[in-house]
């Protein structure tokens, strides 16, 4: 079954079985859902699947059944509509099809005068989630920890019922919570207890006899041994809920991204309105979402983060990677303290932190127990792991304790000598194959292993802060950084659970030169003499996580000013050591005050008296953005545009209706006007053409 | 402190209640489930149906394969309970008696209980012989032939049937097909009566497509007629007399069963099915283990003080029907006394062979309470490598005056 639209869809086959079940005269109907893969292939719905879905309904309701139930394949129902599929809709009839077939079809299943059932064995996403909601009734394994209509998250609505159908069965606010709060949340997901707390299953079994169970289950229904009641849906509250989620988001993304409004919207009508109504709009926001930029953005992104992130481009051959058993770690301040958490955590092998003096040691060490603890207290860690974590972590003020260390971390001062003395002191100690690795986010790896006997074993780990919850890491090759050890840094990186990104030796890599430069443009705009609010809130139209300011005092004024002052002496023309920004940071004064930019600031920034609109900010900002990107392209700082993409969404939490940024600049036409040319073809994060 | 010098006192010990799994033709419809899941199956549905049984009371459990490799591997009775979502806190192992697996999971665990070891145990057994061929990755010594210890042909159980042919030629083709036959018949009046589905416990299946079904009933039972069986070829030898029409087919199933002291079930308020009266295994020529039966049935009735006379049920596992009636001749009963197997056996509904000793029980218990007349019972089978193994049970329903 192909369709010519999508010839390439890995098709979920929907399979109807008459089965027996006890106490019943007539067969039960049962549909299983089963692309043919395992889970690691989850079921989706394409046009074949979605064929084969109103092909089995035909054939189960030709049987006159008892009842008709719908499940998954092991460990997986369905996790919705097939992603790839959506970027090759063409044009705005063919987007409303896709949303009236998957509606038409779904239908049956509600309007069916046999009773229909959804036994939810396993993960259960967006459409997936949407069809077991046309059902009259759901069972819920207890193990399914993916349920979510992650819609909103990359570009779209649940269009297939989803935003009509939940807020009826389970309230507008946890309606609004899965559908619209969960998505802008890191795609937060519903684990089976809180799924069937809010009321989207009537009943929720053990998963060792999930399907025997919910057939026993389905036919005590049927007989009307079991009687299902569900609590009524209040609705005086919902336009006040729908208002207070949308002055929310306005907070959150100052109307920048589309979907989660239209999203609302949909809510908002589900309240009144009929059921037929509810998803007419549905089928014109899909239609209107789907031949949005945004939405191909978000698609592009959630590619990259699913599949570049795990298949770094450029990294060695794995199996090049030595076996990291133990790690030094070269400081014991906070940052040290948090990879020294982090290596214990996911490596589970013996951690050494050195530091100057037992004090700081202490600090560190004692910083990690606590951490172990807390990770404990809160039921994240059993009580024989977090012993296994307490005893692996360790604190001297020798690093002979590094002799037989597989790979040494220094997480030091951000001084190239200072760095340089480090690397010489550890080498001295460790063994010839043992890697050294440093956490600088500004400074040229390839000059910290100049001097040493082997700087082919140096390479640069650059992780973000807080350490445990950025997911991105990006890997240095300095100039003389051998395979082995690129391959070993990569292995590492993998088993921290970091997305890794290769970069050149180049200063402050890819996230904090991309920011700084970006930064940068705003900090010229007040400096001009543009009032500090509008430059703060010139951004907005973006929808990034923070205003300037914000991202400014997150970073620390000093750490900010210490890489600006890297950049400028490698590119004095396009980065400048702010004497402004240097006052910030030795004021020690907060930057923000509830939120606001704090007005004690005023009197320390020297500004001239030529401001800027917001609009000439944000322009002149994406402007920098659009060159230095084109720079860094052809420095070859990264292989490709996807690389810097795939940097900016884990390490700055850009967002995916932005693909990133390339996207974005070709979509305003920056790229075009500041360098001459498009990042990516058109149709690869865009509308084709 | 030094142990009380009393003599020890034994416990009662009582089967409580018992479920298997349809049983399936073997690669059929359970090609696609694991047989540690066919297991897990019973042993969930068994504590659902004895809700008055907190989990952590029980204190073993025990579950049989033959082949113990791969899903019925890695300890299955211990595995199998963590997978049932019984406490960690209950122990368990697996055990091995070929064909007498389940059945000896049940002495075993009984023997315990009457020690006063265990208070509650599960027994059981699983065979899925569609992913588990007799036979898979055995290795004899070759001291068995170099020595002649055993005959060759005693590795193939069918082989050891045609060799029971030969020194019994009372016992014809024609007898043993009219046995299968009856097996055939009974087990159809069985179920249309109802008998057979109550300790029936569904079974999710899945296809080689991947779609899921559910096993409500033994896939082996068919209709046949003595013409038919006639015409079945002989697989173990040229013009033999055993056929896929008078033994049990290769199968896949599983059994789980209940037991407890008697003072703990009326304790934790559990139904009283049976009482363990005694049990004994013996040993045969392993190139006639069909006979092991009768001299372990001589020694349990010895045990127990008991005659044949006083069995008023027999519950015998039908591996081949020569085996069966060697016994029946042996113990000088009729081929069609309604005693024996009333609802059928092996021959009809199947026989995976080292959950088949607590199918035998099951049925039995059933029988006891639709028989107060009845007071003792039997269940009995033949073993791989020339054994016998005999349960003898006390009926709790038995009221003399139904005698009369």
């Amino acid at each position: 079954m192909t369709n010519p639209d999508f010839p390439n869809e890995v098709v979920t086959r929907a399979l109807t079985r008459l089965v027996r079940v006890p106490g019943l005269d007539r067969p039960a109907a049962l549909i299983t859902l089963d692309n043919g893969h395992d889970h690691t292939k989850p079921n989706t719905f394409g046009p074949g699947g979605l064929a084969s879905l109103d092909a089995a309904i035909t054939e189960a309701l030709a049987a006159e059944p008892a009842f008709i139930a719908l499940t998954g394949k092991p460990f997986i129902f369905c996790v919705g509509a097939d992603i790839n599929g959506m970027g090759l809709v063409r044009s705005r009839e063919q987007a409303l099809q896709l949303g009236r077939e998957g509606h038409r079809i779904f239908a049956r299943l509600r309007n069916s005068s046999v009773p229909t059932f959804a036994f939810i064995n396993g993960a259960a996403m967006g459409g997936g989630l949407e069809v077991a909601l046309h059902c009259h009734y759901r069972t819920l394994s207890s193990s399914v920890t993916m349920l979510a209509l992650p819609e909103v998250g990359l570009g779209l609505v649940p269009a297939w019922g989803g935003t009509q159908l939940l807020p009826k069965l389970v309230g507008i606010i946890n309606a609004a919570t899965v559908i619209v709060q969960n998505p802008l949340q890191q795609n937060k997901m519903l684990r089976a207890a809180q799924a069937y707390e809010m009321g989207i299953a009537d009943v929720l079994l053990d998963p060792a006899d999930f399907l025997e169970r919910s057939l026993e289950w389905a036919a005590s229904v049927v007989q009307g041994q079991t009687v299902v009641s569900r609590a009524p849906v209040e609705t005086k509250d919902w336009d006040g809920v729908i208002a207070f989620a949308r002055a929310l988001l306005d907070e959150k993304l100052h109307g920048a991204a589309p979907a989660p409004y239209r999203a609302l919207d949909l809510l908002a009508l589900a309240k009144d309105a009929p059921f037929e109504v509810g998803t007419a709009a549905e089928d014109e926001a899909l239609a209107d979402l789907l031949m949005s930029d945004e939405l191909r953005s978000g698609i592009y992104a959630f590619d990259l983060v699913q599949r570049r992130a795990k298949r770094p481009v450029g990294a060695p051959d794995k199996a090049l990677a030595r076996p990291v058993t133990k790690v030094g770690i070269v400081g014991a301040g906070l940052m040290a303290s948090q990879l020294g958490l982090l290596f214990a955590q996911r490596l589970e092998v013996p951690v050494v932190l050195t530091d100057l003096d037992q004090e700081r040691v202490d600090k560190g060490l004692s910083y990690v127990h606590g951490e172990i603890d807390k990770l404990a207290a809160k039921g994240r860690l059993d009580a024989g792991r977090a012993a296994k974590l307490h005893g692996l972590v360790s604190g001297s003020v020798d690093k002979a304790a590094f002799a037989d260390a597989d790979l040494v971390i220094e997480a030091v001062f951000e001084d190239l000598a200072v760095k340089k003395r480090v690397f010489a002191e550890v080498e001295a100690l460790v063994k010839p194959e043992c890697i050294l690795a440093t956490n600088t986010s500004s400074l040229s790896v390839t000059a910290m292993a100049a001097d040493l006997a082997h700087p082919e074993r140096v390479v640069g780990l650059h992780f973000f802060n807080p350490v445990a919850l950025m997911p991105l890491l990006e890997v240095v090759r300095a100039e003389q950084t051998d395979d082995a050890t690129l391959a070993t840094g990569f292995a590492v990186g993998k088993a921290l659970r970091k997305s890794c990104v290769l970069v050149k030796d180049a200063p402050a890599f890819v996230v904090n030169r991309l920011l700084t430069r970006f930064q940068g443009a705003v900090f010229s705009a007040i400096e001009a003499g543009t009032p500090v609010e509008v430059a703060d809130t010139a951004l907005d139209p973006m929808g990034l996580p923070m205003r300037p300011l914000a991202l400014l005092q997150l970073v620390g004024p000093a750490v900010a000013y210490h890489v600006a002052g890297v950049l400028h002496q490698a590119f004095p023309d396009r980065f400048s050591a702010s004497e402004n920004l240097r006052r910030i940071a030795e004021s020690g004064l907060p930057l923000l005050v509830d939120n606001k930019p704090n007005p004690e600031l005023a009197s320390l920034l020297q500004v001239g008296n030529a401001p800027l609109t917001a609009e000439q900010v944000l322009d002149n900002a994406l402007t920098v953005l659009a060159e230095e990107t084109r720079i860094m392209l052809d420095e070859g700082v990264v292989a490709e545009p996807q690389d810097i993409d795939l940097c900016l969404i884990l390490g700055a939490g850009f967002p995916f209706q932005l693909g990133g940024i390339t996207p974005y600049l070709d979509r305003t036409g920056h790229a075009e006007r500041v360098t001459g040319r498009r990042f990516l073809p058109r149709g690869v994060a865009s509308l084709p053409a | 402190m030094p142990r009380d010098a009393a003599p020890r006192q034994l416990r009662d010990v009582v089967f409580v209640d018992g479920v298997r799994t349809p049983f399936g033709k073997s690669g059929s419809m359970y090609a696609g489930v694991r047989a540690d899941d066919l297991v897990v199956r019973c042993i969930r549905e068994l504590m659902r149906r004895n809700p008055s049984l907190p989990p952590e009371r029980v204190d073993e459990v025990a579950i049989a394969a033959t082949t113990q490799i791969g899903d019925q591997g890695l300890t299955l009775g211990r595995t199998a309970a963590l997978l049932a979502g019984l406490p960690k806190t209950v122990p368990g192992y697996a055990i091995d008696r070929m064909c007498a697996g389940a059945m000896t999971a049940v002495t075993t665990v009984a023997s315990g209980i009457a020690f006063g070891a265990y208070d509650v145990a599960i027994a059981g057994g699983v065979e899925h012989m569609g992913r588990h061929p007799m036979g898979e990755g055995v290795d004899p010594n070759p001291r068995i032939l170099a020595e002649k210890l055993v005959d060759p042909s005693a590795l193939v159980m069918g082989a050891t049937a045609e060799n029971l042919h030969d020194r019994l030629p009372a016992i014809t083709r024609e007898r043993a097909d009219r046995f299968g036959l009856r097996s055939q018949e009974k087990t159809a009046a069985a179920y249309a009566a109802g008998k057979i589905q109550p300790d029936l416990v569904p079974m999710a299946t899945r296809d080689p497509e991947g779609a899921w079904g559910l096993a409500t009933v033994d896939e082996a039972p068919r209709e046949t007629s003595m013409e038919k069986l006639a015409g079945l070829r002989t697989p173990f030898r040229p013009h033999g007399r055993v056929t896929a029409g008078n033994a049990a087919g290769l199968n896949d199933g599983a059994t789980a069963c209940l037991l407890a002291a008697a003072d703990v079930a009326t304790e934790l308020n559990l139904p009283v099915a049976m009482r363990l009266v005694g049990y004994a295994f013996a040993g045969v020529d392993p190139e006639v283990m069909g006979f092991g039966p009768i001299p372990s049935t001589e020694k349990a009735l010895r045990n127990t003080g008991l005659s044949i006379d006083d069995i008023g049920l027999f519950e015998l596992n039908e591996a081949f029907a020569v085996q069966v009636l060697a016994f029946l001749d042996h113990f000088g009963i009729a081929d069609d006394d309604p005693r024996v197997n009333p609802w059928g056996g092996a021959i009809s509904v199947g026989h995976p062979l080292a959950s088949s000793g607590v199918r035998l029980m099951i049925q039995l218990a059933r029988q006891f309470a639709e028989h107060p007349e009845v007071r003792y019972g039997l269940t009995a089978m033949c073993v791989g490598i020339g054994q016998g193994a005999t349960v003898i049970w006390e009926n709790p329903h038995y009221r003399p005056e139904a005698a009369q």
